[in-house]
């Protein structure tokens, strides 16, 4: 196993992804560093093996997209989708996020110390998120499977026509988007809590959270539910 | 004098234009349900089609080459653009995404089937991959839909190319849509869904917005497969000519085009019939987007939305598209709206079937309610072994046999060698209307509406 350094000012991206994809996949690599990555998109897509990739900077779009087994960290902020479709193992972003952070990932934990922008969660299908700050409108749209933890305050239509997604929400929610509501917190919604902050490295006291997730009313087609769709 | 009554019959029986009876069922039913219709297939209303136009074949001034000897070549190359990898077909007819949700897997078996023995490809829909369809089909075609629903990256890595729905031409603008009747235990599994609601996918993609976010989306799809397979971008037909361009732009090795006339399993009446271009209109839009970006040959046409037959085929291909994908026709292949199935070679009735469903044979549009009479839309363990595959391989192999067979000929009566060599030149429309769509000159005339200011 051997720790590398990328430079992204001196290669091309092309070059460190073929690493990532064919080199990483021989085992051959435990770490990867990736220097100046000055916002540049697609970093570290289609991950599929438990390789670190450390980006030291900002990224642009899709950094650590479709994931599978791998780590990837960003010290600075991310771009729209990061994570997005994520199947397994860990993205985290030490800065912001903007739109669409973890947008239908089926598994996987995408931690985000900084806030989120719009849509953080959108269409989650089995993913966690873990965010430290708030997290703009439209998040958690028509989230299917999965659990976000949201430790500052939601936007407008928090959870519109989510499934069977969970929300834990810490500070104001500006508005609930259509079929979510407020729950009570149960014992396993607090160790859920407890245990998600703690793989995120973030200390609150899980108590403070509420739990958001669907009335079920948009199920099936109801002719009283008029206009709802 | 005996006075005779006026005869007034024709007066007081007098069917309204606008309130016909169709328009009044649609008010009742309405009135009725508080819910508008949903149902299957594409746009049911007459709209000017490829059977408006007609091929000059050769005479004279063309040299035509003989329909058994001469050979004509079919081979079709798709993303020739940017992909190391671009597909290679046998013929230019290929088989359109459709779900397994929407169909069962004996029917998606059966089209890879097909669809390999023809050297031909495949294509996934809304809920993902099955094994059955990447075993079968030799050519597989990976949708990246808005819904995402079973959407992975190792599906994305064993595809052969990767298809960004944007829209279909039945409902562009709209999400797809899976009643719980179809939301099966395997089928809700794949998308994630609790079994058995009525699922509504989204119309957006989750992760971008816009031409420039597609860019950058179709280059981490590129990324993710080291630039191997080719990517398809597919758009219903509306604004055509500035949807080509902008697909282009994105980075689009092959764009789909689907016309108004292109079906679904589900989706609101209103749409089916009042949004989107007929698939004529578009072609030509489409065409001349790529010929004014000068990217005609490099970026590759895909057109799709009542193609039938194989003069309609040789139309499309004439107006300047390098291949068709055809689902509509595929599953009427397979028996869709067919008065029997087979089941071990004998011919077994469906009526009981479609008067179930308050329909006949011929006219049914229920695959929304997934009890296809003939096994073909359908999750329901009973009716989907009215298909079995290797009875609709078989008959999908002869349809689309057939389609060939005419899509040479006429190109042979044109003087081609090669199918891909049909021109404009070669067209002419029988209405004004097809004319001014499709940009040809009406028959025996060098009027082209609307071209010159004329």
């Amino acid at each position: 196993m051997e720790n590398l350094t990328f430079d992204l000012a001196k290669s091309p991206l092309r070059e460190l992804n073929q690493l990532l994809h064919k080199e990483a996949r021989n085992g051959k690599l435990g770490k990867v560093t990736v220097l100046n990555p000055d916002g540049a998109h697609n970093i570290a897509v289609g991950l599929d093996c438990p390789v670190e990739v450390d980006v030291q900077g900002h990224a642009g779009y899709y950094v650590g997209g479709m994931n599978k087994t791998a780590t990837v960290t960003i010290t600075g902020s991310a771009g729209t989708g990061v994570g997005e479709n994520m199947m397994s193992g860990k993205v985290h972003v030490k800065g912001f996020a903007s739109n669409g952070a973890g947008a239908s990932a089926h598994g996987g934990l995408l931690v985000i110390d900084g806030d989120a922008g719009l849509r953080c969660g959108i269409s989650l299908k089995g993913g966690d998120i873990v965010v430290g700050g708030s997290v703009g409108s439209f998040s958690a749209f028509m989230a299917q499977a999965g659990r976000m933890v949201i430790c500052g305050d939601a936007g407008d239509a928090l959870g519109d026509s989510i499934y069977e997604a969970v929300l834990y929400v810490r500070g104001n929610i500006k508005t609930l988007g259509s079929d979510a509501q407020i729950e009570p917190m149960s014992q396993a919604d607090l160790d859920t809590v407890a245990d998600l902050l703690a793989q995120a490295g973030i200390k609150h006291d899980p108590k403070e959270f509420k739990r958001i997730a669907s009335k079920r009313e948009l199920y099936h087609w109801n002719v009283d539910a008029n206009q709802e769709y | 004098m005996e006075t005779k009554p006026a005869q007034t019959k024709y007066i007081t029986r007098e069917e309204s234009a606008g309130y016909d009876s169709k328009t009044l069922d649609y008010i009742r039913n309405a009135a009725a349900h508080g819910l508008y219709e949903i149902r299957g297939m594409g746009a049911k209303r007459k709209v000017a089609n490829f059977d408006d136009l007609v091929f000059l074949g050769a005479s004279l001034s063309r040299y035509a080459l003989e329909g058994y000897r001469e050979k004509c070549a079919t081979k079709t190359i798709l993303g020739t653009r940017f992909a190391k990898k671009p597909i290679e077909l046998d013929i230019p007819i290929t088989i359109a995404g459709m779900s397994f949700g929407s169909l069962s897997a004996n029917v998606k078996e059966a089209l890879g089937r097909a669809a390999s023995e023809m050297g031909t490809s495949t294509t996934t829909g809304d809920g993902g991959m099955t094994q059955e369809e990447r075993q079968s089909s030799k050519t597989l075609v990976y949708q990246c839909l808005p819904s995402r629903y079973g959407f992975n990256p190792d599906d994305v890595r064993r595809a052969d190319a990767i298809e960004v729905v944007i829209g279909q031409g039945a409902k562009p603008g709209g999400g797809g849509m899976l009643l719980g009747q179809k939301v099966s235990a395997r089928v809700a599994k794949m998308r994630t869904l609790p079994e058995g609601i009525d699922q509504r996918s989204a119309c957006r993609h989750p992760d971008w917005t816009g031409p420039d976010d597609l860019a950058i989306k179709i280059h981490e799809l590129r990324e993710l497969t080291d630039w191997e397979k080719p990517i398809y971008v597919k758009v219903g037909a509306t604004r055509t000519f500035n949807d080509v361009k902008l697909a282009v732009h994105s980075g689009a090795d092959v764009v789909v085009v689907d016309g108004m006339q292109g079906g679904t399993a589900a989706t609101q009446t209103c749409f089916i019939e009042h949004v989107g271009i007929p698939t004529l209109a578009a072609v030509r839009q489409a065409v001349d987007a790529l010929e004014d970006m000068d990217m005609k040959g490099k970026v590759q046409l895909i057109v799709s939305g009542g193609i039938r037959s194989g003069p309609d085929v040789a139309k499309a291909l004439a107006m300047g598209a390098d291949a068709v994908a055809i689902g509509q026709g595929v599953l009427i292949a397979l028996g869709c709206n067919s008065d029997s199935y087979i089941q071990n070679g004998v011919h077994h009735p469906a009526a009981e079937g479609y008067a179930a469903l308050g329909t006949a044979a011929g006219f049914c549009h229920h695959c929304h309610t997934g009890k296809c009479p003939v096994g073909i839309t359908t999750q329901d363990a009973i009716l989907e072994q009215y298909l079995q595959p290797e009875v609709g391989a078989k008959r999908l192999r002869n349809y689309l046999k057939t389609l060939n067979m005419e899509l040479t000929t006429i190109a042979r009566a044109c003087g081609k060698q090669n199918v891909h060599h049909l021109e404009r030149e070669d067209l002419v429309a029988l209405t004004v209307e097809a004319a001014a769509m499709a940009n040809l000159p009406l028959a025996g005339t060098n009027w082209i509406p609307g071209s010159n200011g004329r």
